[in-house]
């Protein structure tokens, strides 16, 4: 194993696409990792006064020309004659932007109000609180706002815990299933094998999206999004093994020809130890390929689903039901930064195909020196 | 004394498309507790099927005909868990190919380790020491160091010394070694001969060594064994095989083999090749190849050898 990982290191130092597309993904998952602190909102933390909100300007200069710690100010926006938004600074007002504020890396000063936005019926200004006067408030979007005026960015690091997890975790269910299924079939031969291939290829005529949708309609709509996300990797992984452990099942077979599996029976170790420590293993490093370049997969069959509604509901995230609101082009053309959901989606799916191509490397034999 | 195996007129075939193939065709010899016989023979003639059937190691779909008793118990019959009392403890085997005979993930400690524990209550600790102490029988120079090895760090002859230790370590009545030299370079299959004879008078155990060269046979054997086309061409003691042979085969095969007699000229070859069992020869196997073939050896097959050696030849080397 240690060699492996000296190879595997080897292949990365010289493969520069492998070595970014690591050092992405480490940053990925680190990032949903510490996505409560990185973020600087709560993912449901909205702000109807700020509703599509574009990216805050981050300002360096006050309008005289003084020098300041960086700062957003408030916006608001009023209608134009088609209709669109156009956004106004408050230049009144200036929002320090502070590091470690409410148990958070960065966020802006001022308490965090609960948003219950009005019309002043006598002077027709903007209020924050009934009987209160309309106070400009300043919210930092790093990559702009959503409908209901909710950070994109700390939406898009919520997300990420469950984009990011449900490929790995769904890939490790189904190798597990995988290599059972496969292992015994490779191993036992025989009806076990028949009846267990079998049983394979009905699972692999099934069209796996088609039965999603048909489940994921049989089943509550008014389920947690945190079962909703076990259900999701639960079809997604009973779905993905059969192809695998079809593959497994031959590499076990020719395994059992070899001369050291026949040794270790000629010395008397029982079949089941003969294929759990040293028919299986044999395997692994075909399958830490096969999983790493199936973990892409996974991630865009949940991205679907919640894309079509059948997945995470808001006000959970996940890249794919952000996605949702980016559907129609005419909502593109508005807030193009309703697309950047996607554009994570696109790096960490790549960066996975990249590692899954250096890995397999790592373990071609033709490229052992 | 009694015989340690009897083997009487075993058979191994193998199902074909085309009927069953008859790869070792009734063949019979006994082997004495701490005894040596050298199975010899040509590729093809079937030394390694008997050796499988002796081992329970036949591929599926094989089957097997007349008996092999071990100490009186029947193995032609045994189920796979049946099996499992035998291999290692009862009958061990040494394989051909040193190189991959090991499984090339796990290190020479753990092979022996788990071979040690499978067939005795060891805790870890004391099959590590025994371990150790078994990789010092076979002449591993520093033995603690070597079970931390994989078995690509070893050069082959070091291979079949592991090999060699954990085929002994289970403490087997009969070890079954099939060409354990024949992947390794000269220097080392003298050495590898050496340590297999030395071990094998310490353990007292009895040892069926499957070869085809008659000068590795020679170093080792008390009888030899020599096989043609899936059956016993001659048996006898090995310095009367190897003085006088009886059987054209026999003879064939030692001149062949360079300055074991003495000759001059060109070094003679048997013509042609062992037959496939598809189509084996009618009557005496070896007559298309045979010199001294007649008639009657085309017609009739002669008996095969009996309990005290001979040769299964209607013209034995030497007779008028």
């Amino acid at each position: 194993m240690n060699h492996a990982l000296r190879r595997f290191e080897s292949v990365l130092s010289a493969n520069t696409p492998a070595r970014v597309s690591f050092w992405v993904l480490v940053a990925l998952y680190l990032a949903a990792i510490f996505a409560p602190w990185l973020a600087p909102y709560a993912g449901d933390d909205e702000s109807r006064a700020c509703s599509w909100a574009p990216p805050s300007t981050i300002h360096l200069r006050e309008l005289d020309g003084s020098w300041h710690a960086p700062f957003v100010r408030a916006v608001s926006y009023s209608f134009d004659d088609d209709a669109r938004r156009v956004w106004t600074e408050d230049s009144s007002c200036r929002f320090p932007i502070r590091f470690l504020v409410h148990g958070r890396l960065l966020g802006l000063d001022h308490p965090v109000v609960s948003p219950v936005v009005g019309r002043d019926a006598p002077t027709g200004r903007l209020y924050q609180q009934p009987g209160r006067p309309y106070e400009p408030a300043g919210r930092l979007y790093l990559l702009g706002a959503d409908a209901r005026g909710r950070d994109l960015f700390s939406r898009i690091l919520y997300g990420s815990r469950v984009s990011l997890t449900i490929g790995v975790v769904g890939v490790a269910i189904s190798t597990l299933i995988a290599l059972v299924v496969g292992g015994i079939a490779g191993f036992a031969g025989g009806w076990v094998d028949g009846a267990l291939m079998r049983l394979c290829e009905v699972v692999m005529l099934v069209p796996a999206f088609y039965l999603l949708m048909l489940l994921r309609a049989a089943l509550p709509l008014d389920w947690d999004s945190r079962l909703v996300y076990f259900y999701i990797i639960l079809i997604l992984s009973f779905l993905g093994w059969a192809g695998l452990a079809r593959i497994l099942r031959g590499m076990i077979q020719s395994l059992r020809q070899s001369d050291f599996i026949a040794a270790s029976r000629a010395l008397g170790l029982s079949p089941w130890r003969n294929l759990w420590r040293h028919a299986l293993p044999q395997t692994f490093g075909f399958l830490s390929v096969q999983a790493t370049l199936s973990i892409p997969g996974y991630i865009v069959a949940e991205s679907g689903l919640s894309l079509l509604g059948l997945g995470i509901q808001d006000p959970q995230t996940s890249w794919g039901n952000l996605l949702e609101e980016s559907m129609s082009i005419a909502e593109i053309r508005l807030h193009p930064w309703s697309l950047l959901p996607g554009l994570f989606l696109f790096a960490a799916v790549l960066s996975w195909n990249l590692l899954g191509d250096a890995l397999r490397d790592t373990f071609d034999p033709r490229s052992l020196s | 004394m009694s015989a340690l195996l009897t083997v009487d007129r075993l058979g191994v075939s193998f199902a074909t498309p085309d009927g069953p193939l008859h790869a070792v065709d009734g063949i019979s010899f006994s082997l004495e507790r701490g005894a040596v016989l050298g199975l010899v023979g040509e590729s093809g003639c079937g030394k390694s099927a008997t050796a499988s059937a002796l081992c329970g190691l036949l591929p599926p779909g094989a089957r097997t005909a007349g008996s092999a008793r071990l100490s009186g118990q029947e193995l032609t019959s045994l189920s796979e868990p049946g099996w499992r009392s035998i291999r290692g403890r009862r009958i061990s085997m040494v394989f051909q190919d040193p190189m991959s005979s090991l499984n090339p993930l796990l290190s020479v400690g753990e092979h022996l380790v788990e071979t040690l524990r499978t067939h005795q209550d060891l805790s870890r600790a004391a099959a590590r020491t025994a371990a150790v102490e078994w990789l010092r029988r076979v002449g591993i120079p520093d033995p603690e160091a070597r079970l931390a090895s994989c078995p690509h760090e070893l050069s082959g002859g070091m291979r079949q010394r592991v090999m060699i230790a954990l085929a002994l370590c289970p403490g087997p009545d009969l070890l079954v070694a099939d060409e354990p030299t024949t992947a390794l370079d000269v220097t080392i299959q003298a050495q590898i001969l050496d340590l297999l004879a030395s071990l094998r008078r310490e353990l007292g155990m009895a040892m069926i060594f499957i070869t085809h060269d008659l000068g590795v046979v020679e170093r080792v054997a008390d009888r030899i064994a020599v096989m043609y086309a899936g059956r016993i061409a001659e048996e006898g003691p090995a310095e009367m095989i190897l003085a006088a042979p009886r059987h054209p085969y026999t003879r064939g095969l030692l001149d062949s083999v360079p300055g074991f007699r003495p000759r001059t000229g060109r070094l003679p070859s048997i013509p042609g090749t062992v037959p496939s069992p598809r189509d084996w020869p009618s009557g005496c196997r070896f007559h298309p190849r045979c010199p001294d073939a007649d008639s009657t050896c085309r017609e009739s097959a002669p008996d095969a050898p009996g309990s005290d050696g001979g040769a299964a030849c209607f013209h034995p080397v030497g007779s008028p």
